[in-house]
């Protein structure tokens, strides 16, 4: 007999701080009806508060002072309750909540003050969540869907201006025809496994047969294919055009969401499918996973072409979109690396604490971008910056901050980030890829630094507005960058335990 | 009440809220809400160090250490074998400094409320002064000698900063106050060198800077512990190494067991020392510690100078508290004094010389704070000195007595002071000459006082009572102890510092007695001698109260310790409490019997010099007192009298001997070494001129012509390739959607190379 099972059987506290965010949306989704137009600081408010108090249970399971639920796996290990589900919800939830700040003000000024973009909100970064702890293909499916179409829409929030309009046209036909081909590659796995369960999926790979040529043919094309659908999400090369148009088309608020949310979410459901699903899928008795080769090789085109392209941007939004690229390289270096099971872990903690770093610092510098944008859109070239260090002295501090940390200079959390990465990579022998990253590293900073100097040494107007709330994100941002730089082990603390390994 | 230990962090963090507080919000708060805000911290923390002590008493004194939490590895290099802990010390000692500390400046921190009342750093000087007690907190309730060493630098750091609190003083002032403060501060960095030295040899030695591990009592606590039904007087001193200490020790008990087994040998990598000497420099270092911090031969030359702080931080920082801080730290150290009898030779010297110097100094003085200065750092000298002879109870027991009377003293002088200046705005304000020359603490100007702020008088004659050593005064039980106990020290262990001391400190309390009376009677008695005096008036409740409450525990503090055999007051309050109390921290107190004879010499002596100041200072003389001592008058007394009050060219002799050299050697350096050979010849001639040349070379050819030309093709080749990749971005989502597909079918290829190349057997 089929018997209902119970909240128990379900184990839904393991999966509380997820839960906890999803109902709330649906919650504030009615709740927004009645809050008139004028006073949506209201659901402003109600969204940073349940953004909060996901965080801090988040916070306290990661830091192990709470267990949530029974086990590591809820709804019949469709949702897996970890270390790592743990931090990637720390993450997106500190970007969220620096989202909420970002946006307020932002929207009020350009006359988006909506209600629909808070709930939205909310929904994709519970489905970033609902990635991060994906324990079967159809929920990272599902997910990475929660994810995209609030994204959609919110890219072009901003209407009926054109620019944004069709930046979410983009996005969206894109995104469709990318996610094809990921249900594909899900497909595949599920077809040469037998399951779509990632535990079984390991435990079927361990037990493949050395020389079935067909399964491995459909497990080979199912990871390529998987590759190809997140590595859309996170923007790595060749998947990336869309990125430069949509982050300069899209209201900037949303930008400095997205670029964090939506790596974050293709990162974690990367490694989930990937480092945790087959790491044991060799072939001929080879020592890493057969997925790997191609991943760094992704990798060092992404940053290659992210960062050479991004050099000669002269749109702020636009650099910082080729800037996201070349950063999505780097992490993907991280992955690669997990693909040499004896550092998998190593590698997995690697790419969580660059995604950390990496929250801070982006959102901190999209957040200046908003702090100088003129209520039109327009100002986001790269002359806005121009003599900010004399206008706003403490703004231009903190961008330069920012932009010493995407570069990767020690003591701000990028270096640390890239540190960890590159580390990783060099114990998985994938030298050639750390050296390309260093090296296209250096070459970063000439755009980067070429900020620092237009903000200090070149004269300019430098106007910009930092109302409240904006400046606290910035401020957090900012003193997140900082602190983290300066004492690293904090992130490597929280990463520690940190493992994908099934039955480890 | 074992848990109330685990309050003992709050000691030190109620005052440092209550500080954060003032330095963030001070401005808003006003006067009334700082002082609230200060004086309260102040005051919970006595309460707590109260606590402490309840569950001390009901826990059989055995001394905790305290984990704070999240600092517990303050200094944690495993691979070198560094752990030192930041842990806080409970026992005894470190309770009784606490309960000293936290209840005078809780009075204090009152009294200057009313004594700063107006000022325009009202708020900041309340944050220092909470500071200061955070930093003294931390001193004494460390249990290792790094956080005694915070503490230390951290007092040293208030006490400048409150010396030169008032360094924008108008007329010169200024000026002279800041010069004091630094010489304080540069007086205190001899010490300090020399205990930060000291307590460097010391880790090396023990391998760590615990007093005691966490559950480890003191050797001779096991004894005391034993016999908890009689208290142990002169507690046997473990003579068998006691091995059933399992695990790490600290400093204390590793000295015991090695002193004990003999023959160890210290290794300083050129050369080794033998254990015992290892002892004798460690306490001579820190002797010369503190030697700084408490104002002793030969550096307490900063103390007198000192008092051009506020007076309430004369009395808190620079008689009651902080420069108790050397005589704490040798108490803490006393297993080490104790088996170094060379160094207590010389601590018994320095201790009694600096008390009958100080002494005589005193007696020459016309400044009613620099008389209380000089006193102070005579009654140190008593206990230095008491350390010395090994009587570090009597030693402590005189620091906490000392604490109450000499708090009063000095806030007593600060409400003359406070009537003087308010006398003589009067006079200004009603049309008077302004004399620009008047002092208010000049005691030339004073007299009469008696009549004009009589609870002042009486408080203040209740101090000097005290300080004179008049029974039943808390001055009378505690010097005498000290008395005692180095004629002990002579008589029973043959020991010659003993007598010498002695000696000294008798002809010390003799000055004692007869300065404070002069001060007694040039202040309070026979006429006012200036119109500022004679429009003086009583100070406000808020400064009056504090000092009722110091007098009736000078008055009565002393029966916390009184000797055995005493009549009466004995059967009451018991025996030598303090001393069995302290024994359970301070391993080799011990206390002293009561001697008739030597008691009522003292007292004597006291009441016979009180008796001479009275008649070299009487009525008449006081009369037509001028600008010159009676006995600058009399040519018998004339040449000592000015001597004193030339300081016994102490101070001239470091200007003339040490830093006048020091500055003429700084002028030749600095003008023949610096300027001329340094930076005229080898900095121009040598280094500049060739500089320029190899810059110049390296600049032209290699910079410009290589390198830059390098850099700007590759910028440019950069650039082009940029532009390259840049044209397929082309804004259409049908190349965008292509590029996509291809690259999909890219990475397939790539990700199948393996397996194709393996069907096809390549």
């Amino acid at each position: 007999m089929f018997q209902v099972p119970s909240l128990s059987d379900l184990n839904v506290a393991a999966a509380l701080p997820a839960v906890v965010l999803a109902l709330g949306a649906c919650v504030f989704l009615v709740v927004d009806l009645f809050v008139p137009r004028e006073r949506k600081h209201i659901t402003a408010w109600l969204t940073a508060g349940g953004l909060s108090v996901s965080l801090v249970l988040a916070l306290l399971s990661l830091t192990d002072v709470v267990t949530f639920g029974d086990g590591e796996e809820a709804f019949f290990g469709m949702y897996i309750a970890d270390q790592f589900t743990d931090m990637v919800n720390v993450i997106v939830l500190v970007t969220s909540l620096l989202g909420v700040m970002v946006a307020y003000n932002y929207l009020d000024r350009t006359n988006m003050q909506r209600g629909e973009y808070y709930y939205l909100l909310l929904f994709t970064t519970a489905g970033v969540m609902f990635m991060g702890a994906a324990g079967d293909l159809v929920v990272v499916f599902v997910a990475l869907e929660l994810l995209s179409i609030p994204l959609y829409i919110l890219t072009g929030f901003r209407r009926p201006q054109e620019q944004s309009e069709e930046s979410a046209m983009k996005y969206f036909l894109l995104g469709a025809f990318s996610s094809a081909f990921l249900v594909y590659g899900l497909a595949l796995v599920y077809g040469a496994t037998g399951t779509s369960n990632l535990r079984e999926i390991w435990q079927a790979v361990d037990s493949m047969v050395a020389g079935d040529t067909s399964a491995q043919f459909l497990l080979l094309t199912g990871a390529g294919l998987s590759l190809v659908g997140l590595g859309f999400k996170v923007a790595a090369v060749p998947f990336h055009m869309w990125t430069p148009d949509v982050y300069q088309g899209a209201p900037t608020s949303v930008v400095a969401y997205m670029s964090v949310a939506a790596k974050v979410g293709g990162f974690a459901a990367l490694l989930r499918v990937l480092v945790a699903g087959m790491p044991n899928f060799m072939l001929d008795n080879g020592t890493s996973a057969a997925w790997m080769d191609v991943t760094w090789l992704l990798a060092a085109a992404t940053m290659i072409v992210g960062n050479f392209i991004a050099i000669v941007q002269s749109d702020l939004k636009r650099l910082l979109a080729y800037s996201s690229i070349a950063h999505a390289g780097y992490i993907l270096i991280g992955v690669a690396a997990a693909g040499v099971p004896r550092v998998a872990d190593e590698a997995t903690q690697a790419v969580l604490i660059y995604l950390m770093a990496y929250a801070f610092t982006n959102v901190g510098a999209f957040s200046v971008i908003i702090a100088v944008e003129r209520d039109d859109a327009s100002n986001t070239g790269l002359s806005s910056m121009r003599g900010l260090a004399r206008t706003q002295p403490l703004l231009a501090a903190a961008m330069a901050v920012f932009m010493l940390s995407l570069t990767g200079i020690p003591l701000t959390a990028g270096f640390v980030g890239k540190w960890f990465v590159f580390k990783a990579a060099i114990a998985a022998d994938l030298i050639p890829v750390a050296v390309i990253g260093v090296l296209t590293s250096v070459l970063s900073a000439y755009y980067y630094l070429r900020i620092v100097w237009m903000m200090y040494f070149e004269d300019g107007d430098g106007e910009a507005a930092t109302p409240r709330p904006l400046a606290w994100a910035i401020g957090i941002s900012a003193i997140g960058t900082l602190v983290f730089g300066f004492l690293p082990y904090l992130l490597s603390d929280m990463a520690r335990e940190i493992t994908l390994a099934f039955g480890g | 009440m074992e848990n109330f230990f685990d309050l003992v962090p709050l000691v030190v963090f109620v005052p440092l809220v209550g500080l954060l507080i003032n330095l963030f919000t001070g401005k808003h708060l006003g006067e009334r809400g700082v002082g609230i805000v200060a004086v309260g911290a102040s005051g919970i923390a006595f309460l707590i160090s109260l606590l402490l002590w309840l569950a001390q008493v009901d826990t059989g004194y055995k001394p905790v250490v305290v984990d704070l939490p999240l600092f517990s590895d303050w200094i944690s290099i495993p691979a070198a074998g560094v752990e030192i802990p930041w842990q806080f010390r409970v026992d005894t000692l470190s309770v009784t400094m606490m309960m000293a500390v936290t209840f005078v400046g809780t009075v204090i921190h009152l009294y200057a409320v009313g004594y700063m009342h107006g000022d325009e750093r009202f708020p900041r000087f309340f944050v220092y002064m909470n500071l200061f007690l955070v930093f003294m907190l931390i001193l004494v309730t460390g249990n290792n000698f790094l956080m005694m060493f915070v503490g230390w630098e951290g007092v040293g750091l208030c006490s400048y900063l409150l010396i030169g609190f008032w360094f924008d003083k108008p007329g010169g002032v200024g000026w002279k106050n800041s010069d004091a403060a630094r010489k304080a501060f540069i007086v205190n960095r001899v010490g300090d060198f020399g205990l930060v030295l000291g307590v460097l040899i010391t880790f090396w030695t023990f391998g760590t800077l615990d007093f005691y591990k966490p559950d480890e009592l003191p050797m001779a606590a096991h004894h005391a512990a034993e016999a908890a039904e009689e208290p142990v007087f002169a507690p046997e001193i473990p003579h068998e190494a006691e091995p059933h200490i399992e695990g790490p020790m600290g400093v204390f008990n590793q000295a015991e067991v090695w002193l004990e087994e003999g023959g160890h040998d210290v290794n300083f990598g050129m050369f080794s020392l033998s254990f015992e000497s290892t002892i004798t420099v460690i306490t001579l270092l820190f002797l010369l510690g503190a030697t700084g911090k408490s104002a002793q031969i030969p550096l307490f030359v900063w103390l007198p100078d000192a008092m051009a702080g506020p007076t309430p931080v004369s009395a808190l920082i620079h008689a009651a508290t902080m420069v108790t801080a050397g005589v704490y730290m040798m108490v803490r150290s006393n297993v080490f004094y104790h088996a170094s009898d060379a160094a207590s030779f010389v601590v018994a010297l320095i201790g009694a010389t600096t008390a009958i110097v100080a002494g005589f100094i005193a007696v020459g003085q016309w400044d009613i704070k620099r008389v209380l200065a000089y006193s102070t750092i005579s009654q140190l000298g008593f206990m230095v000195a008491a350390v010395g002879v090994g009587a570090y109870a009597a030693a402590m027991f005189h620091l906490v007595t000392h604490a109450f009377f000499k708090a009063l003293l000095f806030l007593g002088s600060g409400s003359v002071i406070h009537g003087m200046e308010h006398g003589h705005h009067h006079v200004a304000h009603g049309g008077h000459d302004h004399d620009d020359e008047f002092d208010p603490q000049d005691m030339r100007y004073m007299g009469g006082l008696r009549h004009k702020m009589p609870r002042t008088y009486w408080t203040y004659l209740f101090g000097t009572l005290a300080l004179a050593g008049i029974i039943p005064f808390a001055g009378f039980w505690s010097k005498d102890e000290i008395l005692l106990d180095a004629l002990k020290a002579g008589v029973d262990d043959a020991r010659l510092e003993g007598y010498l001391a002695f000696v000294l400190l008798v002809m010390a309390a003799a000055f004692t007695a007869f300065y404070m009376w002069r001060q007694m009677a040039l202040v309070f008695y026979g006429k006012p001698r200036h119109a500022a005096a004679e429009h003086a008036e009583e100070s406000s409740n808020l400064m009056v109260y504090p000092l009722i409450v110091l007098a009736f525990f000078s008055l009565v503090i002393g029966v916390i310790n009184v000797p055995s055999g005493f009549p009466i007051l004995g059967a009451i309050f018991g025996e030598h409490e303090f001393t069995s109390w302290l024994e359970h921290a301070v391993t080799y107190a011990h206390a002293a019997s009561f001697n008739v004879l030597l008691a009522s010499f003292a007292v004597v002596l006291a009441l016979v010099a009180i008796y001479v100041a009275r008649a070299i200072y009487n009525d008449r003389a006081l009369e037509t007192l001028g600008q010159q001592d009676p006995l600058e008058l009399d040519e018998r007394t004339e040449g000592l009298f000015a001597v004193a009050k030339a300081k016994l060219y102490w101070d001239d002799a470091y200007f003339k001997y040490l830093i006048f050299p020091y500055r003429r050697a700084a002028y030749w350096l600095a003008e023949q070494l610096d300027w001329r050979f340094w930076h005229d010849y080898v900095h121009k001639t040598v280094i500049q001129k060739n500089f320029h040349i190899a810059t110049e070379f390296l600049t032209q050819p290699v910079d410009k012509g290589i390198i830059d030309r390098g850099f700007n093709s590759l910028g440019r080749l950069m650039q082009i390739i940029a532009q390259r990749i840049r044209v397929i971005q082309t804004g259409y989502v049908r190349t965008y959607a292509w590029t996509v597909l291809l690259g999909t079918l890219l990475v397939v290829f790539i990700i199948l190379f393996p397996v194709i190349r393996g069907m096809l057997g390549l």
